[in-house]
Formats: structure tokens, C-alpha cells, sequence
């Protein structure tokens, strides 16, 4: 695909089963982030040849809205702040527009405060935070917490993870990495993107994609990231340039 | 000039017939007031865009229109039309016709003591006294035809007087109705508000039409506050696409006194809404607070003149516009900071979205600063729904369309969040929110402002 002039992935082919965690790393600029933005459905990324299928249905027939109604979610690398519209609104509105689209009733503020509360405490975010504006004056970690804490509210099927590592201490990755963990489920598959290993250490991936110059270099078991660690990105350039096109 | 005299000339005859009837005739100091006023308008005429305030507002559609001065206007509409639509949780109404009062449709239930709510006209007649002191003192005639227009048809509005240290909670909700009747029609509602020092008010203003027909409301406000006072002022503006709006607000502060003004300007054709703020006492602040939101071709003019002529004052503002269609916005903020105000703190800031090609702003700062000694900043936005924020919100879930308004309601929430009283807060929302709703089409559509409006329909 392409964004503007430029062609940034050349080619994946990547199948990812529901209870899947599947983890793509590669160094800056191999299109990681690129790929979970298509996933989303960002429309100024041109999809110039194949296929996404997502549960058997055609994703880039679909807007960002649809993508999310069906089960889609992607945790942001860089969240953005919105004045004006509070956490807790925001959130509620999301969960209804996704269970109006699945014939479920709406929840009205009484009855989702519960949950929300619940599972702000899973992230070890402070109730007060949520009737502030969204991400407004949050440091980077309380940014990444917020999307996991949406991530929590919105139960997709297949959640995408861009760099939610970046910028976090231990700490702060303990939390989101336990928020996360909460979440794996036979029904719900993840998509875990990420420059480090260090993550990989806490959401143990079921399987590992190298992404180099726009294209999967190389997979393997959690082992690979392991590999990667030692011997580092330039390795598997090496690989990519001699392996065959996908 | 002659052309331009020719326009003023349908004004000379009903000047003649109104200082012969009007309400106060016979009181020397206001006939004066009004002769000077008259005179003052025909010498200056009409303002053109060649004066630099009024450079990006044409008012040739006034000026060669010929108005009616409005007749009374009670038995043109049914309570019912006014009540409906109007403000709750007030400390009293009162609704102008036209211009004029109409006690029939007025309230004045448990009217708070130390304050003091009656028509102009009638506090001209019964007790002229309590406002020769005031009314047309503060007002600038000279830069300003419409203000002199005004002060020249001046016979009534509200008169509203806090006593010295009354503490008002409930807002004061004064509704101005207008109504065409076929014919094009003028009026001039003039409103005084004194609040004696250490007393606390607010007040509101609202304007909206009933029927179709062309109606020119041209009022002025003269807002004195005493020492120590606590003020808030709301000016509501949802008239018909087919209404000229003028409004002045011309505030003088006190001591230590503590002034807010909000303006909402959602209705009207042409509307041009003036803040005149003068700090005249040492630690006064003033707050000017607008948001407008125009569609279609609607021409929306915010200027604001806030002069500091005291030391130690402090003043902020914040212009809010979203613009749709081909609606031109304007925002004119003139600050001036006389020699002897050292210590000035003013702030100010206008911030604008655009949602369509055709729509338009112009904004202007303008500060003069005579004194040495000041904190003076200014800036400016112009922009569009930021793409991010409404890929986000997509992101979760939520349609584009509902997205794009969620994100329109946040802008103008900046402004609504100023507005202390919970009670203009609960009244403005939904107005907000409808006028809204209407203008949060995906990009490339029109909104239903194409549609003109129909009787009785409120913005």
C-alpha cells in the first residue's frame, strides 16, 4: 500500500487466528505502525493490491466507524488529546454506538459508571482522570494506560497494540501489560506491535513477524524475538533482502 | 452624500412623529438626548466598509431598506409562542414586543428584595429621576450611527437597579420579540442596568422573531457597575436568517468590580454585536466571552472595544466561531490601554473552525498601548475539525457524522463552560446543540440552511 507518493508495505501475507497473539516487530520505518493504521482503516492509506479478510468479511470495504462496530480496536502510539469531551462521555458513547450496532440496548451514565470504575482500576487509573478531558494533560503513560482501559471497555475481537510500550517505565508496563493479559481469550485475537522485546517479556506472543522495508522478513515462535535482541535488527535485513517477495 | 442622505430621509418623518409621542417628551434632558442623538445620525449617516470598524460589515441592506418604526406589538403574537421558548429558573421575565413591553406576558413572581425590574418607559415616567443619571451618559453616540439611532428612538426596554449590597441569584431574563408583519420594521430596545455597589446580578438578553418578514432590532445597553459588584451579562441572538441584529453593550466598571459578558450568536441574517467595556476603577476585571456559529449566509460581526483606564486591571476574552456554508464571520478586538492604567493585564484570543470552503473569517486584533507597564497578548486560530481527533473518535465506534459533532459541541463547550449561572448553561445548551446538529454533515454536503425559514420556527 501506499500513503501519498510513497509505497510503504510491499507485501504481507499474515493470517492471525481468534485466542492468537501475534506480535510484529522491525526497526523504524519498516511500515509497523503503517500496518496497524490500515488495520484501522486510516483512509488516507491507499491499499494498492490484496486482500484484507477479517472474520470472512472484506476490511477495506469498511470505514474506521464499521471496522470498530465489528470488533476492531487499535490501542494508539500516539493518542491524541480532545478538549472538551470527557473520558467517561467519550467512552460511553464509543460502547453504545458499538452495542447499538449489535442490537444491544445502550447504557445509560448510572449503569456504565460501574464498569468503568472497574476496569480503571485494573490499569490503575485514577476515577478523577476520567471527567477530564480526553488524554488531556496525561503524561505518555497515563495515554497508554487509557487506551488499554478503552481496550478493556469495548471487548473487541481483534485488538491492535501500536507501540503501547513506547515511552513506559517497568512499571507503568507491569500495569498495561496485566491489562492486556486480562484480556487474551479463545475468542479474541491481538496484534502486538512493537520495536522492543522487553514487551514480549510480559504478553508472551504466540508467534513472531519480522517486518523489514515493508515486508515480513521472517516468523517464528517467541524465541525469534529473543534472537532479535542478540543479534539485532540488521541481521534480519540481511534476510529480507535475499528473501523472495511475498 | 447625497444618495446617503436620500436613504436617511424616510428617518426624518418618523423622528418628527416619535419626539412628539414618545414616553419622557417633556423632560428637557431627554429630548435633548434625543435631538442630539438624531442629529448626530444624520451628519454621520450609515457606516460603509470604508470605516475602518466597520471594514468587513456591510450594512447597505439597512441603510437602503426602509423600516418601519414598530408599531406596539402585542396582539401579534399569542403567549404561548413566547413562553414556549424561553429561559426557566429566572428571577423574573419580561418580554418586549417590538421593542415595546408587554406586561400581559411578563412575571414578576417572587422578585428577589433589592431588586428592582420595570419597563424604561415606565420608570421614565414615574420616577425620571433615578435615571437621568445614567442613561445616554456612557453610550458613544459619536463613533457609532446606531447607537445614536437608538438613542434617538430611545423610550423603552428594561431599567434594572441591584441595591447596594443585594445579592441576586437568580438571573434577570429580559426576551426581545420580533415580529414582522408584512412589513419591514425597526426597533430600538434600550436597557439600563445600575448595580449599586457590593450587589451581585445577572442578566439576560434574548432576541428571536416570530413570522418572516425583514425586522431591524437596533438596542443598546448600558450596563453601570458600582464598586465591588459582581455582573454577568448574556446576550442571546436567534433571530430569523431574515433579522438584522445591532447590539451595543456599554459597561462601566468600578472598583474591584467583577464583570462578565457572554454573547450567543447562533440567528440573524446580518448581525453585528458590539462590547464596550471601560475599567474605569482600579482591580476591575472583565471577562468577554462569544461564541458564534453561522450557516448558510449568515454574516456574524463580533467587535469588542475593552479600554483599561485604570491601573491593576485585569481583562480576558475569548471568541469562539464555527462557520458553515458560505457564513462569514468577523471578530474585531480592539484593547486600549489609556497612560494611566500601569499594570494592565489583558488576554485575548479568538479561535475559529471552518467547515466549508465558502466559509469565511476575518479577525483583527487591534491593541493601543499608551501605558509602559502592561501584560498584553493576543492570538488567533483558524482551522478546520482536526482530522485526528475525528479519526479517533471513529476508531471507537462512533460515525463520522456524530463524531464530527461530538467535536463541534467540545469547541463551543470553551465557551459554556465560562457561563457561571447553571441556569443560562441549561438554556444555551440546546440551542447549541440544535444549531449543531444541523451544521455536522460529512465534508462536501450542504446543511438544511439551505431551507428558508418558516413561520414561527425558532433557530
Amino acid at each position: 500500500m501506499n500513503v501519498g507518493e510513497r509505497e510503504i508495505l510491499k507485501g504481507i501475507d499474515l493470517t492471525v487466528d481468534a485466542g492468537e497473539v501475534h506480535s510484529i516487530m522491525g526497526p523504524n520505518g519498516s511500515g509497523k505502525s503503517t500496518l496497524a493504521q490500515v488495520l484501522a482503516r486510516r483512509e488516507s492509506y491507499n491499499v494498492t493490491e490484496g486482500q484484507i479478510l477479517y472474520e470472512g468479511k472484506d476490511l477495506l470495504e469498511m470505514k474506521p466507524e464499521d471496522a470498530a462496530c465489528e470488533g476492531i480496536f487499535m490501542a494508539f502510539q500516539y493518542p491524541v488529546e480532545i478538549p472538551g469531551i470527557t473520558n467517561a462521555y467519550f467512552l460511553r458513547s464509543a460502547l453504545n454506538a458499538i452495542r447499538r450496532y449489535r442490537g444491544l440496548d445502550e447504557m445509560d451514565a448510572m449503569d456504565f459508571l460501574p464498569l468503568l470504575r472497574e476496569k480503571a482500576n485494573l490499569l490503575e487509573i485514577d476515577e478523577k482522570l476520567m471527567n477530564r478531558s480526553v488524554n488531556e494533560s496525561f503524561s505518555g503513560g497515563e495515554k497508554k494506560r487509557n487506551e488499554i482501559l478503552q481496550m478493556a471497555v469495548l471487548e473487541p475481537r481483534l485488538a491492535i497494540l501500536d507501540e503501547t510500550d513506547s515511552g513506559l517505565d517497568i512499571d507503568a508496563l507491569r500495569v498495561v501489560a496485566r491489562g492486556v493479559n486480562a484480556m487474551r481469550d479463545p475468542d479474541r485475537a491481538m496484534i502486538v506491535v512493537t520495536h522492543y522485546q522487553r514487551l514480549l517479556n510480559h504478553i508472551v506472543p504466540d508467534r513472531v513477524h519480522v517486518l523489514v522495508e515493508g515486508r515480513i522478513a521472517c516468523s517464528g515462535g517467541p524465541d525469534l524475538a529473543l534472537q532479535l535482541e542478540e543479534k539485532g535488527y540488521s541481521s534480519m535485513e540481511a534476510v529480507a533482502r535475499s528473501a523472495t517477495p511475498a | 452624500m447625497i444618495a446617503e442622505t436620500q436613504q436617511l430621509a424616510n428617518y426624518l418623518p418618523a423622528f418628527s412623529s416619535f419626539r412628539n409621542e414618545a414616553t419622557g417628551r417633556k423632560l428637557p434632558w431627554l429630548e435633548r438626548l434625543r435631538e442630539n442623538a438624531f442629529a448626530r445620525f444624520c451628519e454621520k449617516g450609515f457606516p460603509t466598509t470604508r470605516i475602518e470598524d466597520w471594514r468587513f460589515t456591510s450594512v447597505s441592506a439597512i441603510a437602503h431598506a426602509e423600516f418601519e418604526l414598530a408599531r406596539d406589538g402585542s396582539g401579534l403574537v399569542s403567549n404561548t409562542q413566547i413562553v414556549q421558548h424561553g429561559m426557566k429558573d429566572t428571577a423574573c421575565r419580561l418580554v418586549f414586543v417590538n421593542g415595546r413591553f408587554l406586561p400581559e406576558s411578563s412575571s414578576f413572581e417572587g422578585l428577589p428584595d433589592g431588586l428592582v425590574v420595570r419597563s424604561l418607559a415606565r420608570q421614565i415616567a414615574e420616577a425620571p429621576q433615578t435615571v437621568e443619571p445614567y442613561l445616554g451618559r456612557y453610550l458613544n453616540i459619536e463613533r457609532d450611527p446606531f447607537c445614536a439611532l437608538n438613542s434617538a428612538f430611545l423610550e423603552d426596554g428594561a431599567y434594572i437597579h441591584i441595591r447596594r449590597g443585594a445579592i441576586i441569584e437568580a438571573p434577570v431574563y429580559l426576551q426581545f420579540v420580533s415580529v414582522g408583519n408584512g412589513r419591514a420594521t425597526m426597533n430600538h430596545p434600550r436597557n439600563l442596568v445600575v448595580a449599586e455597589d457590593g450587589s451581585q446580578a445577572a442578566v439576560v438578553e434574548d432576541y428571536f422573531s416570530l413570522g418572516d418578514s425583514a425586522t431591524l432590532s437596533n438596542a443598546a445597553t448600558e450596563l453601570v457597575a458600582g464598586d465591588s459588584t459582581v455582573v454577568s451579562h448574556y446576550q442571546v441572538e436567534r433571530e430569523s436568517l431574515e433579522a438584522f441584529h445591532i447590539s451595543t453593550l456599554r459597561i462601566q466598571q468600578g472598583r474591584s468590580t467583577n464583570v462578565a459578558s457572554h454573547s450567543l450568536l447562533i440567528g440573524g441574517g446580518l448581525v453585528r454585536n458590539n462590547v464596550h467595556p471601560v475599567l474605569a476603577g482600579e482591580g476591575g476585571e472583565c471577562l468577554i466571552n462569544g461564541l458564534f456559529i453561522g450557516k448558510g449566509s449568515q454574516h456574524l460581526d463580533n467587535y469588542m472595544l475593552v479600554e483599561h483606564r485604570s491601573p491593576h486591571c485585569g481583562s480576558r476574552q475569548f471568541y469562539n466561531g464555527i462557520l458553515d456554508d458560505r457564513a462569514h464571520g468577523v471578530f474585531h478586538g480592539r484593547i486600549i490601554v489609556h497612560k494611566e492604567a500601569q499594570k494592565t493585564d489583558a488576554k485575548q484570543t479568538n479561535r475559529n473552525l471552518l467547515l466549508s470552503d465558502d466559509a469565511q473569517i476575518d479577525t483583527k486584533p487591534q491593541l493601543e498601548i499608551l501605558a509602559d507597564d502592561v501584560k498584553c497578548t493576543h492570538g488567533a486560530t483558524i482551522g478546520q475539525i482536526e482530522d485526528e481527533a475525528l479519526f479517533y473518535l471513529r476508531t471507537r465506534g462512533i460515525d463520522e457524522v456524530s463524531a464530527r459533532q461530538i467535536l463541534l459541541l467540545a469547541f463551543a463547550s470553551e465557551c459554556t463552560e465560562r457561563m457561571k449561572e447553571s441556569a443560562v448553561r441549561a438554556f444555551v445548551q440546546p440551542l447549541i446543540e440544535s444549531h449543531v446538529s444541523q451544521m455536522a454533515h460529512m465534508s462536501g454536503e450542504a446543511t438544511s440552511a439551505a431551507r428558508p425559514q418558516r413561520e414561527g420556527e425558532l433557530q
